[in-house]
């Protein structure tokens, strides 16, 4: 019996013990929970921000193609002139304007990056390459209106002497801005792909007796292969989603197909910059469904970089 | 028999208020109400800080600007209605007077000019707004017009092209519906044109082309470049040796060069007298009965020196 109350006590007396050791493990538990939530609450901004921007896109700008008086979807994704007074809605012409610009400025810019990226990461020495690094790094932050400035300044009234056209806005224009603006993107994710490159690859290279060059070109640019790609889509989206800068050297015209590099062109994005601000009723709407195609393409642009991120580890 | 007129027109504008600016519209109406109140709470705040004389000098000039018409305490709302070219001179207009009249409310519905007019002749506003002037088949005999500001186009080309100083309209049409593309057809080098326009729904695009009538001849060639803003415009136009674009007159400088239209040159006199084509009044409408006192005042307000600075911000002529 005394026994018995004996145990029960010191059952007690540790249960005491315990229920103090949890509370306070309680209280922390708590704490926790309640930092967790903070940071799965501001996680939540950009994902509900994402979902909101393409519901509100998606919806305004699908609305023109249903109902009454709807537009056709054929019309509007093969039409080559945008007129909204006549009623004309043709965004083909900029599509085409867009991709072409945009694939000018990845066949110019991927191969200017990955070299300077070569330099850069295997070839300078330290000092010069801290200098080539922060001017790169520095470019990457000049706003896109300055880059339009100077492209109307500078390179629009070159290209003018130099075009067959009576003009010098021109695609050739678009892509000479896109790819001084992609450059940045391109060479510091190559760069430190590169850099990522263990050093023994380059160590066994050289120890087998091939040149620098060899290395380089047949080890390390390979094996830096999946960041070169990355940097390359990442440069993609950007030269498709610029506005500022291209709208001021495109020319934008209202219609007709570009016959060759020193056509103007109206590419997606100033299309929507421009008339925004006027535009009400169905030119609105009609803006917000080129927004869509453009959401379209950088959308294929990002689920491409997914699959190769993660073919890659 | 009065009476049930007015309430008639009550009713009318009561009405439109809510198929206008509807339920959903009317919160953001509000909020920026309350906005503007409090802007004016701040900058009575801040006037506090002039020296005491300042102030009643101050209040000395506005009163006597203003106050022989109704005091700065004076209640009251009025409904404006019509054109949309006036519309951003109408909103700085309209915000400065409320500014010197806080318990008066004025709303501006772009409409259109055409519908501005024939508002005003419904009883639907107290005063109503054109970008044009009123057509003999819009006056009764009753109808009042004031003209508040002007609005010219210039068009302009690059000083290089020395050969070419004067167009005319027909020109004008030629070379933007794209008819023409060389200047040797309008009496200058064979060289070919380039086209500058605005973007869609500019003020300054509709205006040119509704004067010159572009959309009967075919609408705008698909060669023009599209600029985003007059000033783009006549950066355009500076850079090119052998383009031609239209800009509103605050915009013509050195860089470029303007040219006659119709013999007659651009300029602010040609354009009050009514000579110059490329050119537009903007007038007001009321009818002596209903544009009451409230009206009256923010008339007098318009084309007073403070109404006319507003115009020239928003880059129109002034009538004084």
């Amino acid at each position: 019996m005394i026994l018995k109350d004996n145990a029960v006590e010191s059952n007690k007396g540790s249960y005491r013990i315990s229920t103090e050791y949890l509370k306070s493990n309680m209280r922390r538990d708590i704490i926790t929970k309640i930092i967790e939530f903070l940071f799965f609450l501001c996680a939540l901004v950009g994902v509900v921000s994402l979902i909101a921007i393409i519901g509100f896109v998606f919806y305004k700008g699908l609305s023109p193609f249903i109902g009454k008086n709807a537009y056709s979807i054929k019309e509007f994704l093969t039409g080559t002139r945008w007129a909204p007074s006549e009623g004309l809605y043709g965004i083909f012409y900029m599509i085409v304007g867009s991709v072409m610009s945009t694939i000018g400025a990845i066949i110019v810019g991927v191969p200017l990056g990955i070299l300077t990226a070569v330099y850069i990461a295997e070839l300078a020495n330290k000092r010069v390459a801290m200098i080539m690094k922060s001017t790169v790094e520095l470019l990457a932050g000049i706003p896109s209106i300055l880059y339009g400035a100077f492209g109307l300044g500078i390179i629009v009234p070159f290209l003018m002497r130099i075009s067959p056209r009576v003009q010098g806005q021109s695609m050739f224009a678009v892509i000479i801005i896109l790819t001084i603006m992609i450059l940045p993107t391109i060479i510091s994710l190559s760069e430190s792909a590169m850099r990522a490159v263990p050093r023994a690859y380059y160590a066994a290279s050289m120890g087998l007796g091939a040149s620098k060059m060899q290395t380089i070109f047949k080890v390390m640019i390979p094996a830096a292969k999946s960041g070169i790609l990355q940097a390359t889509i990442l440069g993609i989206g950007r030269a498709i989603g610029e506005t500022m800068a291209v709208m001021m050297i495109a020319g934008n015209p209202t219609g007709g197909l570009p016959s060759s590099i020193w056509s103007m062109i109206r590419p997606l994005t100033t299309n929507i910059a421009m008339e925004m601000s006027y535009a009400s009723g169905r030119q609105s709407d009609m803006l917000f469904a080129t927004g869509v195609v453009l959401f379209i393409f950088i959308m294929i642009i990002n689920f491409t970089m997914l699959k190769i991120v993660r073919k890659d580890s | 028999m009065k009476e049930n007129i007015e309430k008639g027109a009550m009713q009318r504008i009561a009405s439109f208020k809510h198929t206008h600016f509807g339920s959903v519209k009317s919160k953001p109406a509000t909020i920026i109400k309350m906005i503007k109140k409090l802007c004016i709470f701040i900058l009575a705040i801040s006037l506090v800080g002039c020296s005491k004389s300042d102030r009643s000098n101050m209040e000395n000039e506005n009163q006597h600007a203003l106050n022989d018409v109704i005091s700065t305490s004076h209640k009251g709302s009025i409904i404006i209605t019509g054109s949309t070219s006036v519309e951003k001179i109408l909103n700085g207009m309209i915000e400065e007077f409320t500014a010197i009249y806080p318990n008066i409310t004025i709303d501006y519905v772009g409409s259109g000019s055409s519908a501005g007019i024939t508002d005003t002749k419904s009883g639907i506003n107290n005063i109503g707004t054109a970008s044009r002037a009123i057509k003999s088949t819009e006056e009764d005999g009753y109808l009042k017009s004031v003209v508040f500001a002007y609005d010219g186009i210039a068009v302009i080309v690059n000083p290089e092209n020395e050969s070419v100083n004067s167009i005319t309209t027909e020109q004008l049409v030629d070379i933007y519906t794209g008819r023409i593309t060389n200047w040797q057809e309008v009496g200058g080098e064979n060289t070919p044109i380039f086209v500058i326009s605005r973007e869609e729904s500019s003020g300054t695009r509709t205006a040119f082309e509704e004067i010159v009538d572009l959309s009967e001849s075919g609408g705008l060639t698909n060669h023009a470049a599209i600029s985003e803003g007059n000033g783009t415009v006549q950066a355009g136009v500076a850079g090119n040796p052998n383009a031609i674009g239209y800009v509103s007159f605050s915009y013509i400088n050195e860089s470029v060069k303007t040219l006659t239209v119709n013999g007659i040159e651009p300029s602010v006199n040609k354009t009050k007298s009514g000579e110059y084509p490329l050119a537009r009044p903007y007038v007001f409408c009321y009818y002596d009965e209903y544009v009451t006192d409230v009206g009256a005042a923010f008339l007098e307000f318009a084309l007073s020196e403070d109404g006319q600075e507003i115009v020239y911000d928003y880059g129109g002529i002034q009538v004084k």
